[in-house]
Order: C-alpha cells, then sequence, then structure tokens
C-alpha cells in the first residue's frame, strides 16, 4: 500500500518484525504493535502517562520532539537509555520508512 | 469471614457499576481491590484526565465519573475491602467461593465477579542491588501508615504527584526528609510543587535534583543511602527509602486459579454472560476477552449488567425474573433509601 510505511520492530525475545504500518489512520506505534500483536501493554492508552511502550530507537529517523509529559514519564520510568521514546508519542508518517526501534523490557 | 452474594474483584468503573445492577436485583456485593481508593485506572493513572465517550456524559474527568459512580451505588451499601490483593480462591462445601487477600482477609460468596481492569496495580521498582532484602525492612514502595516515620530519617524518590505529596505531608512528621529526582523539573500539581519549593527555601526539606539512588547498605535493616547528585557521590544516613515511580498494573495471582487466560485476559462466554470456563465465576471490563472485545468502559457497564442477571439465575434458579426499569420500580436501598419518580397528579380543568 502506498500509504504504508515498512518499520521494524524486535520485540522483548530479540526477534524481529517487519511490519507494515498505515499513515492515514492517526495511529501512532503503540497502537500499531498492539495491532500486530506485540507485547505492548499501552495501560494509558497513549497519554504518555505509564511507560508501558516504552522502546529503543535503533536509526536515525528525524522524530518529533519530546514533549514535557513524555519527559516527565521517561524521567521516571526504569530501563531508560538516551535513545529511550514512549512508542504512543510518535505517529506514524511517511518519514519513518525503514524506521527500527526495540521495544524496551516491561 | 466477609459474606455477601457477589464478591467483585475490582474497583474500576465495572466493578462499581455491577454493584448498582446486583441492587436492582437485590443482590449485595462486596469490592475487594489493592489499591487504598476505589476508581482503579481512572483513580490512579488519570482522574484528571477527560473522558468523552461516556454515555450522555459529553465531557468528564475520570476522577469525576469515580465520584459519580460511588454516588449511585451508595443506596446499595457495598461493602470495600481496599489495599488488599485478591490472593486465593476455594470452594466451600456448599459450593460457595472462599476469596482470601495477601493480608488474609476472607469473603464468601456464591458469584465472584473479576473486574481487575489490566491487573492488581504493583509499585515499579528501581534497579539496585539488595534491594529485595531491604523490602519492609527500611524499603516501602507503598505508604500505609504515615506515623510509622515519625521521628525517623526518610528519603523519598520520585517526580509525580504522589513523591511531592507525600514529602510535603512527611515533612512534619519525618525527624529528616529528602526527596531526590532524576531530574529538576517534577510533574505534580503546581501547588504542590510550590510547596516543595517553601519547604525546601525554609530548610524544612533536603532536595536533590537530578540525583539517583546507586547503592543501599546497612546490616540487619537499611541504614546508608548512596545517591549520586550532579556526578558527585553522597553518603546519607537513613531509616527508610521510599521510592515513588508509579504503579503498574499486573494480573498477578488470578492468573493461577484456572481461569482460561489468552493474551493476559480472562475468556468468558460474551454471547451469554461473561462467565468463565469456571461456573460462577464472570469477567467484566478490561480484564476479559472475547471476539470483538472493546476495552472501553461503556462496554463494562453493558457487561456487568448482564452478568449480574446470570448471577440472580445462578442464586435464585428456581425465581423467575423479569427486567424492571429503574423509571417505573424506582431504587430501593439496602440502606433504606428510596428513590423514585414523582407521582402524576390528575386533575380536571373547568
Amino acid at each position: 500500500m502506498e500509504k504504508d510505511v515498512n518499520i521494524i520492530i524486535t520485540d522483548r525475545q530479540g526477534k524481529d518484525h517487519e511490519i507494515s504500518a498505515p499513515t492515514d489512520m492517526s495511529m501512532n506505534i503503540m497502537e500499531v504493535c498492539k495491532v500486530y500483536d506485540l507485547a505492548v501493554e499501552g495501560i494509558c492508552g497513549g497519554m504518555a502517562m505509564c511507560a508501558s511502550c516504552q522502546c529503543y530507537i535503533l536509526s536515525n529517523h528525524e522524530l518529533p520532539n519530546k514533549t514535557p509529559d513524555e519527559e516527565a514519564m521517561l524521567s521516571e520510568a526504569l530501563y531508560v537509555k538516551s535513545n529511550s521514546r514512549l512508542s504512543c508519542q510518535i505517529k506514524i508518517e511517511k518519514k519513518l520508512e525503514g524506521l527500527r526501534i526495540e521495544l524496551a523490557p516491561d | 469471614m466477609i459474606k455477601s452474594d457477589i464478591i467483585i474483584i475490582g474497583a474500576g468503573p465495572a466493578g462499581l457499576f455491577a454493584v448498582f445492577e446486583a441492587g436492582l436485583l437485590k443482590l449485595k456485593c462486596h469490592i475487594i481491590d489493592s489499591l487504598p481508593m476505589p476508581g482503579g485506572q481512572c483513580a490512579e493513572i488519570y482522574p484528571k484526565k477527560p473522558i468523552y465517550d461516556i454515555p450522555s456524559q459529553p465531557e468528564i474527568l475520570a476522577g469525576d465519573l469515580v465520584s459519580k459512580l460511588m454516588e449511585q451505588i451508595k443506596p446499595f451499601s457495598p461493602g470495600f475491602t481496599l489495599g488488599e490483593m485478591a490472593q486465593s480462591i476455594d470452594k466451600n462445601s456448599n459450593g460457595e467461593f472462599i476469596i482470601t487477600t495477601d493480608k488474609g482477609t476472607q469473603h464468601q460468596a456464591p458469584i465472584v465477579a473479576i473486574a481487575g481492569g489490566l491487573g492488581t496495580f504493583t509499585p515499579r521498582k528501581p534497579q539496585l542491588d539488595r534491594l529485595k532484602e531491604y523490602e519492609d525492612n527500611g524499603v516501602d514502595y507503598i505508604i500505609r501508615d504515615p506515623e510509622k516515620y515519625r521521628d525517623k530519617k526518610v528519603l523519598i524518590a520520585g517526580g509525580g504527584d504522589s513523591a511531592l505529596d507525600w514529602t510535603i505531608f512527611l515533612s512534619n512528621i519525618a525527624a529528616e526528609i529528602t526527596l531526590i529526582h532524576r531530574r529538576s523539573e517534577f510533574r505534580g500539581a503546581i501547588d504542590s510543587v510550590e510547596k516543595i519549593q517553601f519547604l525546601k527555601n525554609n530548610n524544612k526539606i533536603k532536595l536533590f535534583t537530578p540525583a539517583e539512588v546507586f547503592k543501599l547498605e546497612g546490616k540487619n535493616s537499611l541504614e546508608i543511602i548512596y545517591i549520586k547528585h550532579r556526578e558527585q557521590e553522597k553518603k546519607i544516613e537513613i531509616d527508610y527509602f521510599i521510592p515513588l515511580f508509579g504503579l503498574t498494573p499486573k494480573l498477578g495471582p488470578i492468573a493461577d486459579w484456572g481461569l482460561e487466560i489468552e493474551k493476559n485476559a480472562i475468556k468468558v462466554n460474551n454471547s451469554i454472560d461473561y462467565q468463565t470456563n469456571i461456573p460462577g465465576i464472570y469477567a467484566i471490563g478490561d480484564v476479559n476477552t472475547y471476539p470483538g472485545k472493546l476495552k472501553l468502559i461503556l462496554c463494562g457497564f453493558h457487561e456487568a449488567t448482564l452478568m449480574c442477571q446470570s448471577a440472580y439465575s445462578r442464586i435464585h434458579p428456581k425465581k423467575k425474573n423479569i427486567l424492571k426499569y429503574t423509571t417505573v420500580s424506582g431504587i430501593t436501598g439496602f440502606d433504606g433509601t428510596r428513590k423514585e419518580a414523582q407521582k402524576s397528579t390528575i386533575r380536571a380543568i373547568e
């Protein structure tokens, strides 16, 4: 599909999943993970309030800046690294083609 | 032993509304929840966030929804066991369920409704060596009795509302209170942040940011905590370390009750009554799964309603039951209150 982008997600067992995500459904990466049954809880539903969708960004894609809410949540979460993001705060868009991420431990 | 008709596990919206529907059928409920207050996720994660898809409520804060539900179920006098986790389930010789909590409180009922959402909220723990050794021996994740900290040296870590609120509260109780956070910004309510600033300026508390605990030490209990503050290591003598990094839900002991589980949720029969594979045990709200499941509060309300009708038939197999409309029948509470529609007045016009 032209409107889809391909993303590679490494799950918590180290297995890679190449998935295609729609850019026209207002979805974020957390939601895409759930659609593909990857073990992401997304407890708070995408409000940057639980960190259950934390991931590490492995590629050099330009991503939207962290909002103060995301910064605050990541400052409290565990297993945080310099490349940590909350996947619920990253909207699926064209420029994410080829993005590689790894799910953080839960 | 606390006896009721239905034991509800989970005091979130679905569990609370089940009390109302059960009450209409004259069934008495008792709710168990591991959190110290009712409301589940709505109270713990997002009490100040608006919800837009509750029928007839164009916008309602999650915390207000919980308050409204508590008001709605008040006539049916539900019992509550809060701050305790449903641990084990057994059956007695009458075929009734006995649920025992982690604190040993026992509950008995012929019906169990699991409305546990995403599970029991458990504290997020910092990654520190020897942490386990000091749990309940200097390290607490939840403050149950503030008096425990009177005249003690306490260190709280965290940057959210609970870290701020407890620091403020304990500043009047503890001998010494230190608050540390990984960064300088806090995301609590503005007045809490201002209060902390005031306490710090007046030397009532010690505040270190950005700072992190990296080592715990002590012979029989926690005695010393090491923190890294702006690249410098500090040694602090301490009686209690309270990490407040939020709570995260885990299905917990329910997962071992012999219920059919699929993707961390309990499988139910959605075409009839949301009963699980164990007769008499139902699962409603976010905790259940079935084809087409939607984790929405409004779906939880529907599931609670159907569950109660089925529970009534199980409790009273020989009694005929017919759906009654509250507008017609009113509500008769177990507390003696009565609500009903005003009687229409018929008068001739001459």
